[in-house]
């Protein structure tokens, strides 16, 4: 039997999510310029933490690596902006390193279609192939944490290292034009907010989708119990390639975003505390819920941003701490602790309908 | 030639660092599963109680004393290490058993404080610990081939470290119940042994070893509050590649990164070297996915 999908909840979580989008288009209209940004900045982090609750929270695969993903997909857009800032001649960085012509793998990204298409698919593939030489052979757990961090450094190494391609530790800077229209403009700006808010809610929306389809259910599925999967006749280790590379071309199409709000991408951002800097937002947001994710990231930003501009010694210390508390006391993060209370009112109730704990014992 | 014995020392030098640092990690995540990204800040603690250390001979003995103040850092580094460690176990980690991925975030976050609170004592620059005058100069082993022999001192500590490691383990009643809780838990505490004991002495155990990375460290040069955070990645990657359970897997484990790390960055170039060592590992786990040496076991998950 089909149980009717228009409960009186559910249609109230819809409006509630209507009214929070409104809410989002609506920001411009109520936010100085310098909050807008900041805003739209925290709205690119929210997608990198759908991806990563994607993969942590539902498949129960813990990546320290998504720095990374988000890195890449920032400089493929930043090579766009780069080309297009200087007007057909060369990079200033890379005449300063010595380099006569515009190296091979930089052409095409004079083209924004490219750029886009390469910031989302290489971050992808990436990850597609690091899931393939791992969860095909069963690295998984904290192995597969670790080698996502090793990749980390590597990154961050390489990327230091050939400073003629990449600009070094500098990064890549100085754009002053996407598509035509002047970057630091501010209603190119505000277009921009609006394009971040647009591709954060459909990114939203297909994660949900993706989560409540079969393939969601296998994904929690090898969460609980990845050998019982298996004995079923699932091949888990595709899905959580897919998962992996669904997680990481969100992670790349969110640093494409970040960049055009920052106006900078330099390996420091990419390094091995942004990567689980991004792990935290999800951790204290709630892992295992779309809206803990996104409202993990924007929340947590916005306070490390207070904190950090009043005491900005401390902001480490309330990292820490946070990163502490959530694993102990709240392990379901604060959208685990609303929940919580929902099902202690419903205890109280009479209607208790308690999941079974560790379903593997 | 000559060369290539220098690199292959400075290879050797490398995997030691690399073998103290992964031996403390490689028992607590094998007997525990727990990971602990903390322990870069254990290393940094040791660092920083051989500098303290240096500073008291300092000031309040005669010169001539001052050199031996390092033979007395390294039980000094170890003893704060542990002490740490051990208040660490007994009100972080022992909530987190059977919960790996949160114990590595939670390590993470107890690191960032401790990082912090180093920068908040210490300074954010970094500081020189003077090393002691009779580890100057170098061994003359021919023509143009000199082993400093700071390099040498580390070694050897390691090698004894490695020794009282081994005895302590397969030659010792506490080492025996060690490997009967990593073996098996629940057989062992029905036989008697306290876990909780064997766990929180272990986990202090591999936290004074890396105070005593630490010390050994601050030969090679100055230290600063994110010491550990340059070493703590190498050394988990040399246990997933050593696998965990055996001291020779770490072995095998620092031995294989440190030796290809050194000699790919002289090959190629050093952030290259870097991925190649990368690449190699990834491609060696492709043959052996649970390391160089896996614990047989029956049990699934």
């Amino acid at each position: 039997m089909k149980s009717n999908p228009w409960t009186a909840a559910r249609i109230w979580t819809l409006i509630g999510y209507a009214a929070a989008s409104a809410a989002l288009f609506a920001a411009p209209l109520y936010l100085s310029d310098f909050r807008l940004n900041l805003l739209a900045k925290f709205l690119a982090f929210a997608i990198v933490a759908l991806g990563l609750d994607l993969i942590w929270g539902y498949t129960g695969i813990l990546s320290l690596g998504h720095g990374v993903f988000f890195g890449l997909g920032g400089y493929a857009m930043a090579m766009y902006l780069k080309l297009e800032a200087s007007g057909g001649r060369m990079p200033d960085f890379m005449e300063w390193s010595g380099l006569t012509a515009l190296p091979a793998f930089w052409k095409p990204f004079e083209s924004l279609g490219f750029a886009f298409a390469a910031g989302i698919l290489i971050p992808g593939l990436l990850a597609l192939f690091l899931g393939y030489v791992t969860f095909r052979n069963r690295i998984r757990g904290v192995y597969f944490t670790i080698l996502t961090q090793a990749l980390v450094i590597i990154a961050t190494t390489l990327l230091i290292g050939q400073q003629a391609y990449t600009g070094g530790t500098n990064g890549v800077t100085g754009y002053s034009k996407i598509a035509g229209y002047s970057i630091s403009n501010p209603d190119t700006k505000q277009m921009l907010y609006w394009i971040t808010a647009a591709f954060l809610i459909v990114a939203f929306i297909v994660c949900r989708f993706l989560v409540a389809s079969r393939f969601g259910k296998v994904l929690r599925a090898i969460r609980d119990g990845e050998n019982r999967v298996r004995f079923i006749g699932y091949n888990p280790a595709l899905y959580q390639m897919t998962a992996f590379a669904i997680s990481g071309a969100l992670a790349g199409l969110a640093g494409m975003l970040f960049i055009l709000h920052v106006g900078i991408i330099s390996p420091s951002m990419l390094g091995i505390v942004p990567s689980i800097e991004m792990v935290l937002w999800v951790a204290i947001g709630g892992r295992g819920t779309m809206i803990g994710a996104v409202l993990g990231a924007v929340l947590m930003n916005w306070g490390k941003s207070e904190i950090s501009a009043q005491y900005p010694d401390a902001w480490l210390f309330v990292m820490g701490a946070l990163f502490v508390v959530v694993v102990v006391f709240l392990p379901n993060g604060v959208a685990g602790l609303f929940s919580r209370l929902t099902s202690i009112k419903r205890r109280v109730t009479g209607h208790d309908q308690e999941a079974v704990r560790n379903p593997a014992v | 030639m000559t060369v290539y014995i220098t690199q292959l020392f400075n290879g050797l030098s490398v995997s030691s660092i690399l073998l103290l640092i992964a031996l403390g990690l490689a028992i607590t995540f094998g007997l525990m599963n727990v990971i602990n990204m903390a322990h870069g800040e254990l290393i940094m603690i040791g660092a920083y109680a051989t500098y303290v250390t240096q500073n008291i001979f300092k000031s309040a003995l005669p010169d001539s004393m001052f050199s031996t103040y390092f033979i007395l850092a390294i039980p000094v580094s170890f003893a704060v290490a542990f002490v740490v460690g051990l208040l660490l176990e007994t009100t972080l980690i022992r909530h987190l058993y059977g919960r790996p991925l949160d114990s590595l975030l939670a390590t993470w976050g107890v690191g960032l404080a401790l990082q912090q609170l180093a920068r908040s004592i210490f300074g954010a620059p970094n500081v020189g610990v003077t090393s002691p005058t009779w580890l100057d100069g170098g061994l003359t082993v021919m023509e143009g081939v000199v082993l400093p022999y700071k390099r040498l001192f580390i070694i050897g500590l390691v090698a004894v470290c490695l020794v009282a490691m081994y005895l302590y383990i397969y030659r010792s009643h506490a080492g025996r119940n060690m490997r009967a809780v990593m073996q098996n838990r629940d057989m062992a505490a029905c036989l008697g042994i306290s876990t909780r004991r064997v766990d929180a002495t272990t986990f202090a155990i591999g936290s004074g070893i890396a105070g005593i990375a630490g010390c050994a460290l601050t030969l090679m040069g100055p230290i600063g509050p994110s010491l550990g955070t340059y070493y703590i990645v190498d050394a988990f990657m040399v246990v997933v590649l050593g696998g965990v359970g055996k001291l020779v897997g770490t072995l095998f484990g620092a031995f294989g990164i440190g030796m290809t790390n050194t000699l790919f960055e002289y090959w190629t170039t050093a952030s290259l070297g870097k991925v190649l060592v990368f690449i190699c590992i990834v491609a060696f786990l492709q043959w052996r996915p649970k390391g160089f040496i896996a614990m047989r076991t029956r049990s699934l998950d």
